[in-house]
């Protein structure tokens, strides 16, 4: 039968007034709810509602290939599964002999910074969340995972696998969570070079095998190989999980920043289980909570550092600027590149308290201060003559 | 309604990722289709319900598609009675055309709310959806028949 032809002599006016009306209607009632989800975040709560109501279809989506997996592990040989015994048998004798050595290295460790018992780990709480196998949009990186708000999951909470940093969630329904993974184009990690201690910022590229370092200088300490760890800043991981290796760096001369890409340590694309963790939130590693403000002044303090800021004025004042400038201790290395040691020197007098704690303050101006304006006046000052207001890639 | 449900499920089925770029938008091509076929029950309401789960899914501003998917649907419904007189060659065009207001609308949201993909790759689909049109119309009719 052709479809087509039906309802054609009647008119349109039904119900509900002309098309055309009810175009207008709904796109103002779209354009409402655009600007509340946006601007408010006053939809959480019908987004909660209707997140509800699509895990139904996405689950049906994701169940054909759910019970694939399902029978062909149910019918897997008795060879297999005892190989496969084995190896964990072997696996967790190896991680049992290693967390004893890592419990007498936490009271090492607890004892050289002066406290008087080692602390317990940072990670409170884990939960196993699996991936529900549907594509959410196509050119970003998210998954969804089968645990929601029942089982306690929040907004921006961290989740892992057992290799490393996978993501943090976003929308969050009663059963079901989005997690932006780090390797979406939206998503960044305030991370440290475990080498060097250098912050900087691990942005994803929208591909699953790599990350981009977009903002660091020439002159950093960085090579390939590297690894780079959370540094806690930023509200939302704690400090210290491994996120990513360096894979390549590229030093153009007439780039005003470096190019590094890293690979993350997580197996992204493969991942079938992740892991939700509760950190406690008085341990000195936990996530600073009020710390995502000062991260996007940051950001917006790196963007004009390809031009040179305020030549004029710099070459006026001269080393009598010097005093007023904080971060005095950076003067001697000149080095644009080292936002972690001035820190170390300016957090040593206060060291009685848990280091990183000390550490996590001094280092937060530190991010936008490496190649900021702020530090450029400074440059007269430094033993080479260089020209003043010269951008960091001529200083070395 | 049961169409709808089902293209969602087509449109969030998981594929490799070559076979994901060319997917074609099936909520979309199904709201188009039901838009032209039966303008009264179709129309700008089902476009709009549609667009708003497909929000939930996978958008990141609530309303977004569902903008889109009503606009689409709107200049479908005001346009059933030309556009069903038309070849099915001629019609594949036109829906090319919607197809290309529609991602142009989640494109320009994407922009203004702060989460652009620009990549070249995010507009293969119009193409595709075009090219599936007579068989995706051929099957909804088969359904519609029995329905209305």
């Amino acid at each position: 039968m052709a479809a087509f032809g039906t309802a054609a002599g009647r008119p349109l006016q039904g119900r509900g007034g002309s098309p055309g009306f009810r175009f207008t209607l709904y796109a103002a009632l779209s354009i409402v709810v655009m600007f509340l989800d946006q601007r408010h975040g006053w939809l959480e709560r019908a987004r909660y509602v209707l997140q509800a109501s699509a895990y139904p279809i996405q689950l049906a989506v994701s169940s054909p290939s759910a019970a694939w997996r399902w029978i062909h592990e149910s019918f897997e040989a008795r060879e297999a599964l005892q190989a496969e015994n084995r190896r964990l048998q072997a696996l967790q004798r190896d991680l049992e002999l290693r967390s004893m050595r890592f419990e007498a290295l936490a009271r090492e460790n607890g004892v050289l910074r002066g406290l008087r018992d080692a602390l317990p780990p940072v990670a409170e709480r884990w939960l196993a969340a699996e991936i529900v196998n549907v594509q959410l949009s196509s050119l970003r990186q998210r998954v969804l995972i089968n645990r929601g708000a029942t089982n306690g999951v929040f907004k921006g909470q961290a989740v892992l696998d057992d290799k490393g940093l996978v993501g943090q969630t976003t929308h969050i329904g009663p059963w079901s969570a989005e997690v932006i993974l780090i390797t979406d184009p939206e998503h960044a990690v305030p991370v440290q070079i475990e080498r060097t201690g250098l912050h900087t910022i691990a942005v994803g590229t929208g591909d699953t095998t790599f990350l981009a370092l977009p903002y660091l200088p020439p002159n950093a300490d960085i090579k390939s190989g590297d690894l780079l760890v959370t540094s806690g800043l930023g509200g939302v991981f704690p400090a210290g999980y491994p996120v990513a290796r360096v894979t390549e760096v590229h030093r153009d001369a007439v780039q005003p920043l470096a190019q590094v890409r890293a690979a993350p340590l997580a197996s992204i694309d493969t991942d079938r289980e992740l892991a939700l963790v509760w950190f406690r939130a008085d341990h000195p590693a936990a996530p600073i909570a009020d710390a995502t403000g000062d991260l996007r002044a940051g950001n917006a303090t790196l963007q004009p550092q390809a031009a040179p800021p305020h030549p004029p004025s710099a070459s006026a004042k001269g080393p009598g600027a010097r005093p007023t400038t904080p971060p005095a201790s950076s003067r001697p290395r000149p080095e644009a590149a080292a936002p972690a040691t001035p820190a170390a020197e300016e957090g040593s007098p206060a060291e009685e308290g848990p280091p990183s704690e000390a550490r996590a303050p001094a280092a937060e101006p530190e991010m936008p201060a490496a190649p900021a304006p702020t530090a450029e006046p400074e440059v007269p000052a430094a033993p080479t003559p260089t020209p003043p207001g010269a951008p960091p890639p001529e200083e070395q | 309604m049961l169409t709808a449900v089902a293209a969602l499920a087509l449109t969030i089925l998981p594929l490799p990722q070559w076979l994901d770029i060319v997917r074609p938008a099936f909520l979309t091509l199904t709201v188009l289709y039901w838009s032209i076929a039966t303008p009264r029950a179709g129309g700008v309401g089902l476009g709009w319900l549609c667009g708003l789960l497909l929000d939930v899914v996978q958008g990141p501003v609530l309303g977004q598609h569902a903008l889109a998917l009503s606009l689409v649907s709107y200049l479908a419904v005001r346009e059933h009675q030309r556009i069903r007189s038309k070849p099915a060659f001629q019609q594949s065009l036109i829906v090319f055309g919607a197809l290309a207001i529609y991602e142009f609308m989640v494109f320009a949201i994407d922009g203004w709310s702060g989460h652009p993909i620009t990549s070249p790759l995010r507009w293969i689909h119009t193409v595709t959806g075009a090219l599936v049109w007579p068989a995706a119309a051929a099957i909804l009719s088969q359904t519609g028949g029995r329905r209305s």
